[in-house]
Parts: C-alpha cells; sequence; structure tokens
C-alpha cells in the first residue's frame, strides 16, 4: 500500500486506478497462465473440499480455493479453516 | 562476414502497440551505429514496415520470389538510400496469403544471418499462423507493450508462447509512457509491469507525438538524430542491444518541482 492509497482510504475517495489495473492483471493472468475453465476449477474446488471434509470438519461457508500469481509462477492456494479440531487423527470409514 | 549474427523476433500479442515503429527505428539506429542490419516484414497479410520506412515505392520482389528461386536474395533486399547499411525485406505479397510455413521463415532467416549482423523481424499481432511462423525464425526476442491492461495480457501470453519454442534472451520495451500519468497512479508504474512479466527491462519509450508526424513523412525519428523523446530512447535501446551500458530512463524524474516531489512522496511504498 502506498501513502497515496492510504489517504484515499482515509478520505473514502476512489482509488487511483493504476491499482485496480494491477489488481485485475494479477487475476485474470493467474487463470491465463493456468488454461483452467471456471467450470473446471469449480469443479475441481468441490472435489478438493469432499477429501478434505473426509478427514476434517472444514467450514465450507469461509473456504476458498483460488489461483494467485507472483513472479510468472501460478499456485493454486486452498483457504479451508476448520470447523473444530477432530478428536481421532484416522479417516472416517464411509 | 557474421558468425555471431542475431536474429530478433519484436513482437507484442495485441496490435497497435508500437511492434514496428520500434523495429523501423531500431533498423535505422542499429545501421547508424554501424552494424549491418535487415529488417523483416513477416506480417506479408498487412505489411506496413514499409511504409514507415518510406520504402513502399520501392518493392518489386519478396521473400517469397527468393525462395521459389525466381530472383535473387540482393534483388530482393531493399536498399535504404541514407542509411546503406539497412535493408528490408517483406517475407511475401499481400495477395499470396496461405504460402508461408514456419520452415520457410527459417530458410529465410538463415540466408539473412550469413549476410547481416542483425536480422530484425516484425512480427505479426495475434498468436495464430503469423506468429507461429515467425517465432519459428527467432533465436531472441523483444515483446513491446504498453502500460494498459490489455497489452500487458497480450505480452503475458506471447511471452509464455516464446518460452515454449525456447526463444531466449526475452527483453521488454515498455512503450507510450506517460510520466505525468504515472506520478498520479492512473497508469501501471514500470515496476508493475517489470513485475508481472518478470522479463529484463531493455527500454522505455515516453509518449511523444512526433512519432505520428515521422509515420506521416515515412522517416523513422532515429533518422534526424535523437532530438525527441522517442528519437533519444530507440537509439539508447539499440546501443544497450549493442552491449552498451546505458541508464534506463526514470519516469518520475522526468518532471521536477514541488508538485512531482509531493507525488513521489505519496508513491512511497508505507507497508
Amino acid at each position: 500500500m502506498t501513502l497515496r492509497d492510504l489517504v484515499d482510504k482515509l478520505l473514502r475517495r476512489q482509488p487511483a486506478s493504476a491499482s485496480t489495473a494491477r489488481d485485475r492483471l494479477q487475476l485474470v493472468l493467474a487463470h491465463d497462465r493456468s488454461d483452467l475453465s471456471p467450470e473446471l476449477l469449480d469443479q475441481m474446488r468441490r472435489e478438493i473440499f469432499e477429501v478434505v471434509a473426509k478427514y476434517v470438519d472444514i467450514d465450507l461457508e469461509e473456504g476458498d480455493v483460488s489461483l494467485e500469481t507472483e513472479d510468472r509462477v501460478t499456485a493454486l492456494v486452498a483457504n479451508l479453516p476448520f470447523r473444530r479440531p477432530v478428536a481421532s487423527t484416522s479417516p472416517k470409514s464411509d | 562476414m557474421t558468425s555471431n549474427s542475431r536474429t530478433i523476433l519484436i513482437c507484442s500479442g495485441k496490435g497497435g502497440v508500437g511492434k514496428t515503429t520500434l523495429t523501423a527505428n531500431l533498423g535505422i539506429a542499429l545501421a547508424q551505429r554501424g552494424s549491418s542490419t535487415v529488417v523483416l516484414d513477416a506480417d506479408f497479410g498487412l505489411r506496413n514496415l514499409d511504409l514507415l520506412l518510406g520504402l513502399e515505392n520501392r518493392i518489386v520482389y519478396t521473400a517469397q520470389e527468393v525462395l521459389a528461386e525466381t530472383c535473387r536474395l540482393d534483388q530482393a533486399l531493399v536498399k535504404h538510400k541514407q542509411v546503406p547499411n539497412l535493408a528490408l525485406l517483406p517475407a511475401g505479397n499481400p495477395r499470396m496469403l496461405e504460402w508461408l510455413k514456419p520452415e520457410d521463415m527459417q530458410a529465410i532467416a538463415s540466408m539473412l544471418e550469413k549476410r547481416f549482423d542483425y536480422v530484425l523481424i516484425d512480427c505479426p499481432a495475434g498468436i495464430e499462423d503469423g506468429f507461429k511462423n515467425a517465432v519459428a525464425a527467432a533465436r531472441e526476442a523483444i515483446v513491446i507493450t504498453t502500460p494498459e491492461v490489455s497489452a500487458v495480457r497480450d505480452a503475458d501470453r506471447v511471452i509464455g508462447l516464446l518460452n515454449t519454442h525456447g526463444v531466449n534472451p526475452v527483453q521488454l520495451v515498455l512503450n507510450r509512457v506517460r510520466p505525468k500519468m504515472m506520478a498520479n497512479q492512473e497508469m501501471l508504474a514500470v515496476d508493475d509491469v517489470t513485475d508481472i512479466l518478470a522479463l529484463p527491462l531493455l527500454g522505455l519509450v515516453l509518449e511523444d507525438e512526433q512519432v505520428i508526424v515521422s509515420t506521416n513523412r515515412g522517416e523513422p525519428l532515429t533518422l534526424n538524430g535523437t532530438k525527441s523523446p522517442a528519437a533519444k530512447a530507440y537509439s539508447n535501446i539499440a546501443g544497450r542491444l549493442q552491449g552498451e551500458d546505458i541508464p534506463l530512463l526514470d519516469p518520475s524524474k522526468e518532471r521536477s518541482g514541488l508538485r512531482a516531489t509531493v507525488r513521489r512522496l505519496m508513491q512511497t511504498k508505507i507497508f
């Protein structure tokens, strides 16, 4: 964050467009570079949730799986908060 | 004569960001600095390099006739009258739309590499057949972009494809920079673009009305020295390619006075 961003925030002004451009670019490039369609990403997200939910109780409302990019490296970042720790470490049987 | 000839692709993905203008100016600047240079217009469907160089009335043959052996290479090369070290070769004729293949471009480039120090290939916009032909002949590349989201996005696609084709090194030229807008943070900063694309910066060209004037006349800016900001930038890019250590321009230093100082202060990263 720059000084200008802070002043904008304090005055509740719309931020300068360069930072909006940077954010939008980073998002769109993460998707361009991964060659994943939104449908596939959504399907993968659901399957990841299902697998993780077999082992731990996760908060599906708060969970997020998304693509992030930095220095031409795109990563799949999953943020899956536990609802509460599970007593047993062995997987639940079906 | 030219065992270490360099074949450089000049590409951008998006059209209208300044590929052909860079090719023309860089060709003139390299030739003036003593390197024998040929500029190859790989965009034969919509060719424009001849027009920017003021050579549009002097084209008789193209690389197509050279490959078909209906003419010799020196008959097809159009020499620039004021800069005899520079020649233009159009890849093909706009009427023949589907003859070129990647192997043809490679054959043309290897012919040119035997005779010139620098082979600059003006790449067509897009990432379809025209790009694939041109990239097949390239050894290194210059990606040119402007500080706009669409141009940077397209440049990113092209960089990915250049990596796939093993083109190396790939360097970046940032065109149409407006220091005032950057200072107001209403334009992507130089660092934003180089961080996102992760390429070394070869040059920075300020927005310059003289580019349009020079295009009207068919006389690239570098032809008449380095009076305008863009001409200076192109000439510096040529120098850096030849291995000279020329510092990059800092857009924020282009403006001075209290207002510019305050603007610079406002850009300081606080966390």
